[in-house]
């Protein structure tokens, strides 16, 4: 559908992206996630031509995109796009919707009927004559997802949609986009750096970093396999170790740190250097005295709680084994188990969920 | 002290009893003027628009240069247009010294920069979201500018009453270009200074209040599209969202 080889835009001397490669196929939930700042909407803004690449190419459909303002004007038309911020215009929610059908020149009386099937997607129905300016964040943005979606486009592009909406709000939205997709087989690219909103919506992902893309693919190769550490750390895993495979005795290996070695799960031989990304959720805490409690976890280190951050109804512990591991358990967990800085505790993790990663030699 | 309080009493005669040379130089002001703003938005209004959304060398430059010609004294655009209109001159042929039509053309020339530069500042004031959501909403460069412009219509609108205070009240071009013939170009401000100096205070004082009248007319109805314009959002059913 849309293929993006080698683009990169620079503003005077800084590359906000740098060489990107990445084919978005028709259909699909594309999300592009990265911290604020990493290049997300300067690429998304590259997609609907709305600015011109430094070097590098987009082609649409097969089609070249970087022919006269003429040709870009007719590809763009095939598209929607909704920013972050939405932009209404002082007039109805209804001419609002109308913009992208009377600049296309459609049939005057076909018009009224498009825009009200199009605020019926959104679920604002009957808002046509109401004022947009008077509308909640929420609201305008679906009308802004209305407007962009009125013209029938083939891609719908979404600048980080609910970064300025409440939870419920932003649920609506997300809820909206997976109608779209599944109903009307819109191809959706949406940028965000809500991780959570990312791996709910999309089919594949793509990581930007740094005006570079990190890494493209399915949910569970970025949250389980992330390439690199950058990675890593933005979707979530706060603990990472390096180490050296001392044995594999067939896919189980020992792997040595400085004070301490894991059992884990890779095809890595022996004398390679390996990362260990341990996802928080996958560590569990227990207390030494409780006696023996069975668990099959092969790992189990034992160190002191250093530090304690409340997430509503979880709580991130770190707990210093020589390395920092973190963990994420239930408040109520917490509770039971009277868990406070300074408490000796196991941290236990299974071979099977560290993710280890061979590094450059 | 006797002399204002005659000329007081004069005037609201003048004024009452409608008399007919001061209504003929009234009339001839607000038609000079009015025409000579309606032409300047004609040309200020896609001219600005034009050069908030083009990208050029010296374009920073070039708003400098309109915004110094807001306070170009009017004496120098008379003077310029009057060596450019008078027979000899290259424009001479036009035939358009002294005339009403002459005035119009000076006074445009006295208003574009304001008219311009304030148009262009309008623009500015839109939210640059609106501009990238109509260009991705599929607008071509025309559309675009005019939406813009319909939506900066407030401020546009304000700008234009302005250069119309400037125009009607400027002496310089009417003067120069015009040349205060009674009953051809004399308009409320050069009658003003004229019957000043020959002592008919009573004449200029009258003509003084209705200019006066005027500016308060403008002031009134700029209020009025303000206020207009801005409860049309609240005319909302339920009104606006807090």
């Amino acid at each position: 559908m849309i293929r993006i080889t080698a683009l990169t835009r620079q503003v005077g001397k800084q590359k906000i992206l740098d060489e990107i490669d990445l084919e978005i196929r028709r259909g699909e939930i594309f999300t592009l996630i990265g911290p604020s700042g990493s290049g997300k909407t300067t690429l998304l803004r590259l997609i609907d031509l709305l600015d011109r690449p430094t070097s590098g190419k987009i082609s649409f459909d097969g089609q070249d995109t970087a022919g006269t303002e003429q040709e870009r004007l007719s590809i763009r038309r095939r598209m929607g796009m909704v920013f972050q911020k939405p932009a209404v215009l002082n007039v109805s929610v209804g001419e609002n919707v109308a913009f992208g059908l009377k600049f296309r020149g459609t049939d005057r009386e076909q018009i009224p009927r498009r825009v009200t099937s199009a605020l019926e997607l959104v679920g604002l129905s009957g808002f046509e004559e109401r004022k947009a300016i008077t509308l909640s964040g929420g609201e305008m943005q679906r009308v802004a997802i209305a407007r962009a979606m009125v013209t029938d486009p083939e891609v719908l592009l979404l600048d980080e949609p609910t970064a300025n909406l409440d939870p419920v709000s932003s649920e609506i939205i997300e809820d909206l986009l997976i109608n779209i997709n599944n109903d009307l087989h819109t191809t959706i690219i949406l940028a965000t750096h809500d991780m959570i909103q990312g791996q709910r919506l999309a089919h594949r992902m793509g990581v930007i970093m740094d005006g570079r893309l990190a890494q493209v693919g399915t949910l569970h190769d970025i949250f389980y396999q992330p390439k690199g550490n950058k990675v890593a750390k933005f979707v979530g895993i706060d603990t990472i170790l390096r180490g050296v495979v001392q044995s594999n005795e067939r896919g189980l290996a020992t792997i040595a740190l400085d004070d301490a070695s894991f059992e884990v799960v890779t095809p890595c031989p022996p004398g390679k250097t390996v990362a260990l990304y341990i996802r928080p959720e996958e560590v569990t805490i227990s207390i030494p005295e409780s006696g023996a409690r069975k668990t099959s976890a092969r790992n189990q280190l034992v160190g002191t709680i250093t530090k304690l951050v409340s997430l509503g109804p979880f709580i991130r512990v770190t707990v210093d084994c020589g390395k920092p591991i973190t963990a994420l358990i239930t408040t109520r967990s917490c509770g039971e188990l009277g868990l406070s800085i300074g408490t000796s505790v196991i941290a236990s993790v299974k071979a099977s969920a560290i993710h280890v990663r061979a590094e450059p030699a | 002290m006797n002399e204002i309080a005659t000329g007081i009493t004069q005037a609201i005669d003048l004024i009452v009893t409608l008399n007919p040379d001061v209504l003929h130089i009234a009339a001839l002001s607000v038609y000079v003027s009015l025409a000579a703003t309606l032409l300047a938005a004609c040309i200020s209004i896609p001219l600005g628009g034009l050069i908030h959304f083009r990208e050029f060398h010296g374009k920073q430059t070039l708003i400098l240069i309109i915004q110094t010609l807001y306070s170009v004294p009017t004496v120098v655009v008379g003077l310029i247009l009057y060596l450019l209109l008078s027979r000899s001159g290259p424009l001479g042929f036009f035939g358009l010294l002294f005339t009403p039509e002459g005035m119009i053309l000076g006074q445009m020339v006295l208003i574009i920069p304001i008219t311009t530069g304030l148009v262009i500042s309008a623009l500015s004031g839109v939210d640059r979201n609106i501009s990238d959501t109509l260009v991705s909403l599929g607008a071509t460069e025309f559309q675009g500018i005019v939406q813009i412009v319909k939506e900066a219509r407030l401020a546009i609108l304000s700008a234009v009453i302005l250069a119309f205070g400037r125009a009607i009240s400027e002496v310089g071009v009417a003067m120069m270009i015009g040349g205060n013939i009674a009953g051809q170009t004399r308009v409320l401000t050069t009658a003003i200074a004229l019957q000043t100096g020959m002592g008919e205070f009573g004449f200029s004082i009258a003509l003084g209040i209705i200019l006066l009248a005027i500016a308060l007319v403008i002031v009134v109805a700029m209020n009025l599209i303000t206020s207009g314009l801005s409860s049309e959002h609240q005319k909302v059913l339920g009104g606006p969202r807090s």
